[in-house]
């Protein structure tokens, strides 16, 4: 029954890293960058849901629904503010000020709320699922962010697959130039990626500050981090790759932590990523088109 | 009557001075070629013209209305398409994916209607509608490149080396279908490396070395004239 239970944490807890790398992944797709400062818009957002519910009295959906407001517009200010500008840029000039946006951010929360943890109640309040005479539990944390997964892949799924703005994206993310040929606005369409990708980002920060309460300025910065490897575990660029890989890492990481060491456990997820690089350099579902001549 | 007039133009890589002054003009209903060497400046002249490069200097008018600095995503509603070097289809996409990129600056309704005339144009691509784009020939991916710019129904349509590494018996295909949408009253502005066979279709034809335009005429004048068989038909 704890593998089972342990098997449940870590689908769990890798639906977050694989929400936040849906993000990762969508903004290399589409403008070829890393958004190292995407770790610190989930942070961004706990708070803001944290803010709402403590300070406001307003209820858990409002608070998530402002959470993704806040973020959603942070993401598009970040973009037009910092990435912009760089869109010529050498790739190692972006990579810097993303890093350089990730400190921003976190001091920016540490000017605001101070360098306390603050004890994040769960936005979720519902009783856990009890298995096999009360031996195996779900809690409502772990139900919600699973099926919140689910719903944002399909949801994704559909938006890249059928509506044209999502049709925009994938052409972007194939040749920005031939794109622009066809008609597409591509710094609309950068921005409107970088939209989803902080709205997501909110969403995973609440669920990740749901099921782990601790939240302060860095809380965004270790799950980004992981996310980022996820989504480079399943092949950076890919939308199903972001899911697998998340979902992989996390099973990895609680097993890891449950089974080998609670020290260790970020270092066996690292030390995996590198294996899996070794041999196969894009990832697990990312892919090499080859151009026909 | 002249649908395009470029005039004076001058176009910079960093320091490096590509285009030097180049005047010329398409009028409506015609083929335009312009031929050249590689690196004569053609591909920089079609990308500069398609707003995909701001020009230091000179006019480029579409309709009698300035285009320079209209970025390229808004060309394609002013009615002008381009057919870029390489093809450069999404080929990660289907076919009639692909199709509907081409008419993304047109309402939904109208799109299904020309993906149908693309398909009676090139029927190959009906069949592969569903295909990958990047499991079609070389040959299919042309069409698919040309389909996809007709999608936008473009008064101009530019085209950058569409015979670019295809064997002679689609160059001559993709030649006559040029040729039909001149006849069903597309203007054309094409560029080619392959001069024989572009002369042997324009109308009128410039010829560019190093940035600048060293010759221009009529097409067939052109074919015979002595200069240009040693330079660029090979006898």
């Amino acid at each position: 029954m704890s593998f089972l239970s342990n098997l449940i944490n870590g689908i769990s807890l890798g639906s977050v890293y694989a929400i936040i790398a849906l993000g990762y992944t969508m903004v290399y797709g589409i403008a070829k960058m890393l958004n190292f400062a995407h770790g610190d818009v989930i942070m961004i957002g706990a708070y803001i849901s944290f803010c709402v519910t403590q300070y406001m009295g307003l209820p858990a959906w409002v608070s998530v629904l402002a959470a993704m407001l806040v973020c959603t517009l942070l993401g598009i200010t970040i973009e037009s503010l910092a990435y912009k500008p760089l869109r010529n840029a050498p790739s190692l000039a972006v990579l810097i000020t993303a890093i350089g946006m990730s400190y921003f951010l976190q001091n920016v929360a540490l000017l605001i709320w101070g360098s306390n943890p603050k004890s994040f109640t769960s936005v979720i309040d519902a009783d856990p699922i009890r298995l096999f005479d009360g031996q195996l539990i779900i809690s409502d944390v772990a139900l919600v962010t699973v099926a919140a997964c689910i719903l944002i892949m399909i949801g994704l799924t559909w938006f890249t697959g059928k509506t044209k703005m999502g049709r925009a994206m994938r052409a972007v993310s194939e040749d920005k130039g031939a794109a622009q040929l066809m008609g597409v606005n591509v710094n609309l369409t950068i921005s409107v990626t970088f939209a989803i990708g902080s709205a997501l980002a909110a969403i995973a920060g609440v669920l990740l500050c749901s099921a782990y309460p601790t939240l302060m300025p860095t809380t965004g910065s270790m799950p980004g981090i992981k996310a980022f490897t996820a989504a480079v575990f399943g092949g950076i660029g890919s939308i199903p790759g972001a899911l697998l890989g998340g979902i992989l890492l996390g099973i990895i990481e609680i097993f890891g932590k449950t089974y080998i060491s609670t020290e260790l456990g970020d270092a066996i997820v690292f030390a995996i990523l590198i294996l899996l690089l070794l041999v196969k350099p894009t990832g697990l579902l990312g892919k090499k088109v080859r151009e026909k001549v | 009557m002249s649908l395009l007039k470029v005039e004076q133009l001058h176009v910079y890589y960093g320091s490096i001075h590509a285009i030097k002054g180049v005047s010329f003009e398409v009028n409506e209903g015609e083929i335009v070629t312009l031929i050249g060497a590689n690196g004569a400046g053609k591909s920089t002249t079609l990308n500069t013209v398609a707003g995909l490069l701001k020009p230091r200097s000179g006019s480029i008018m579409l309709h009698d209305k300035s285009i320079v600095g209209v970025p390229a995503d808004k060309m394609v509603s002013r009615g002008m398409a381009l057919c870029p070097e390489g093809r450069r289809i999404f080929l990660q996409m289907t076919v009639r994916e692909n199709l509907e990129m081409g008419g993304y600056s047109r309402p939904l309704n109208e799109i299904a209607e020309s993906i149908e005339h693309v398909y009676q144009r090139f029927p190959r691509l009906k069949e592969r509608y569903k295909q990958i784009a990047g499991t079609l020939s070389g040959g299919e991916q042309q069409m698919l490149a040309m389909g996809r710019a007709l999608m936008s129904k473009p008064k101009l349509m530019m085209m950058d080396e569409p015979s670019m590494g295809l064997a002679p018996i689609l160059v001559e295909q993709i030649f006559d279908i040029i040729k039909e949408l001149k006849n069903a009253g597309t203007t054309i502005l094409l560029v080619e490396q392959n001069a024989q066979m572009a002369l042997s279709i324009a109308d009128r034809a410039y010829v560019l070395e190093t940035g600048h335009i060293v010759n221009e005429g009529s097409a067939s004048e052109l074919l015979h004239d002595d200069s240009v068989r040693a330079a660029y038909l090979g006898n």
